[in-house]
C-alpha cells in the first residue's frame, strides 16, 4: 500500500517516531480493534485510535446518549441526546478521520454473540461498565485467543492491564475470580466519577493498543497499574497467571461463557 | 550533476523539491521501505534545514548516508543505503 500525500500529512509526526515509521503505520491501518463499550473509557479510546489511523475500530453499545453522559464520555455531543451512542460515536469518529473504518454493535453484547463479534478483531478493549459484561468479555477473549485491554474506573481510581492468557499471561479472572457479590461494589449514582478520570483510563488503553499494535515498548501483560487521581500516584504490580483460575488454570470449570444478571452495577463508565 | 554521484551506484531517485521537514524525511524513509538491503537512494531536496536534517534522521534510524552535496545553487542530493528492516 502507497501511502497518499494526505495520509503522509496525517500521521507525519508518529510516522517519524522510531519504531514507528511507514511499517508501523502500516500495520496501524490493518489493525482492526474491538471496543466494548462507547462511553467514559471507550471514547477517548476511540477517538485516539482513530486519530491515529487504526484501520477498523469496533464499536459496541446499546446504550443511548443521555445528558449525564457528556460529563465524560466525550465521543458525544449536546446534539447526539437521544441517538444510540454507537451512531453518535461512528459520526465523531468518521468525522476526526473518516479513513477509519467504524463497525458498530448496537445490540446487546451477550454470550450468544460476542465471540462472533469479536473474532474478526485483533484486540479487545473492555471499556464496559459493569461486571457481567466485564466477565463475559474476559471469557470470550480466552476462548477467542485475543488480547484483551482492561480498564476500569470508579470515583477518583482507575486501574489497567492487559490479559494475554494464550501467551502465557493472567486472564482477568486470575485476579477476579467471580463478579463481586451484590451491593459489594458502588453503584453509579453512590459513587460518581470525574471525567477526566476516565480519560487517563482511556488513553493509557489507547496507548497499550497502539503499543501492542506496533510490537513497541512493555506490554501491560502480566502487570497491573493500579492510579490515584487524587494523590495522582500510580502503584505498580506485577500479576502472573493462576494455576486455579477456574477459566485458563490447569483444571478449568468455566468451559463455556455465562451471562451474569446484573446484581449490582459496576463500575461506573 | 555532482561527483559522488558519478562514482556511485544509484537505484532510485526521488525528487522532493519543493518538500519541507518532516515530509523530505518520511517520503525518504518511505522509499526506503520499499527498496532493497543495500540498494542506493539518491534524494533531491530543496529545502535547507533538509540538508542537515534529513541525513541526520536517515542516521538515527540506522542507515547509512554515503553523501551529501550540492548539485546547483538551489538543489541539495543526499545519498544513502538501505538497511535491513528490523521486524
Amino acid at each position: 500500500m502507497k501511502f497518499s500525500e494526505e495520509q503522509i500529512h496525517r500521521y507525519s509526526r508518529q510516522m517519524i517516531l522510531p519504531g514507528v515509521g511507514g511499517k508501523g503505520q502500516r500495520k496501524l491501518t490493518e489493525a482492526k480493534v474491538f471496543i466494548m463499550g462507547a462511553g467514559g473509557l471507550g471514547s477517548p479510546a476511540a477517538l485516539y485510535l482513530a486519530a491515529a489511523g487504526v484501520g477498523t475500530i469496533g464499536l459496541a453499545d446499546s446504550d443511548r446518549v443521555e445528558i449525564h453522559n457528556l460529563q465524560r464520555q466525550i465521543l458525544h455531543r449536546t446534539c447526539d441526546i437521544g441517538l444510540p451512542k454507537v451512531e453518535s460515536g461512528k459520526k465523531t469518529l468518521e468525522s476526526l478521520n473518516p479513513e477509519v473504518k467504524v463497525q458498530i454493535y448496537p445490540e446487546r453484547v451477550t454470550s450468544a454473540n460476542i465471540r462472533e463479534i469479536i473474532k474478526d478483531y485483533d484486540l479487545v478493549l473492555d471499556g464496559s461498565d459493569n461486571f457481567p459484561t466485564r466477565f463475559l468479555v474476559n471469557d470470550a477473549c480466552y476462548f477467542e485467543k485475543k488480547t484483551l485491554i482492561s480498564g476500569a474506573i470508579l470515583r477518583f481510581e482507575g486501574q489497567l492491564s492487559t490479559f494475554k492468557p494464550h501467551a502465557n499471561g493472567p486472564c482477568y479472572r486470575c485476579l477476579f475470580p467471580e463478579p463481586p457479590p451484590p451491593g459489594h461494589v458502588p453503584s453509579c449514582q453512590e459513587a460518581g466519577i470525574l471525567g477526566a478520570v476516565a480519560g487517563i483510563i482511556g488513553l493509557f488503553q489507547a496507548n497499550e493498543a497502539l503499543k501492542e499494535i506496533l510490537g513497541i515498548g512493555k506490554s501491560m501483560a502480566g502487570r497491573f497499574l493500579a492510579c490515584d487521581a487524587l494523590e495522582l500516584s500510580f502503584h505498580e504490580f506485577k500479576i502472573e497467571k493462576n494455576p486455579h483460575c477456574l477459566l485458563c488454570g490447569e483444571n478449568p470449570t468455566i468451559t463455556e461463557l455465562i451471562d451474569y444478571t446484573q446484581t449490582c452495577p459496576g463500575p461506573v463508565v | 550533476m555532482d561527483q559522488s554521484s558519478k562514482t556511485q551506484k544509484i537505484d532510485e531517485e526521488i525528487n522532493l523539491k519543493g518538500k519541507i521537514c518532516p515530509y523530505t524525511f518520511i517520503e525518504s524513509m518511505l522509499a526506503l521501505e520499499e527498496m532493497k538491503v543495500g540498494e542506493v537512494l539518491r534524494i533531491i531536496v530543496d529545502y535547507p534545514p533538509a540538508v542537515c536534517d534529513v541525513p541526520a534522521s536517515l542516521k538515527n534510524e540506522g542507515y547509512e548516508v554515503l553523501d551529501v552535496s550540492a548539485v546547483n545553487d538551489t538543489d541539495w542530493a543526499i545519498l544513502v543505503k538501505n538497511k535491513e528492516l528490523e521486524e
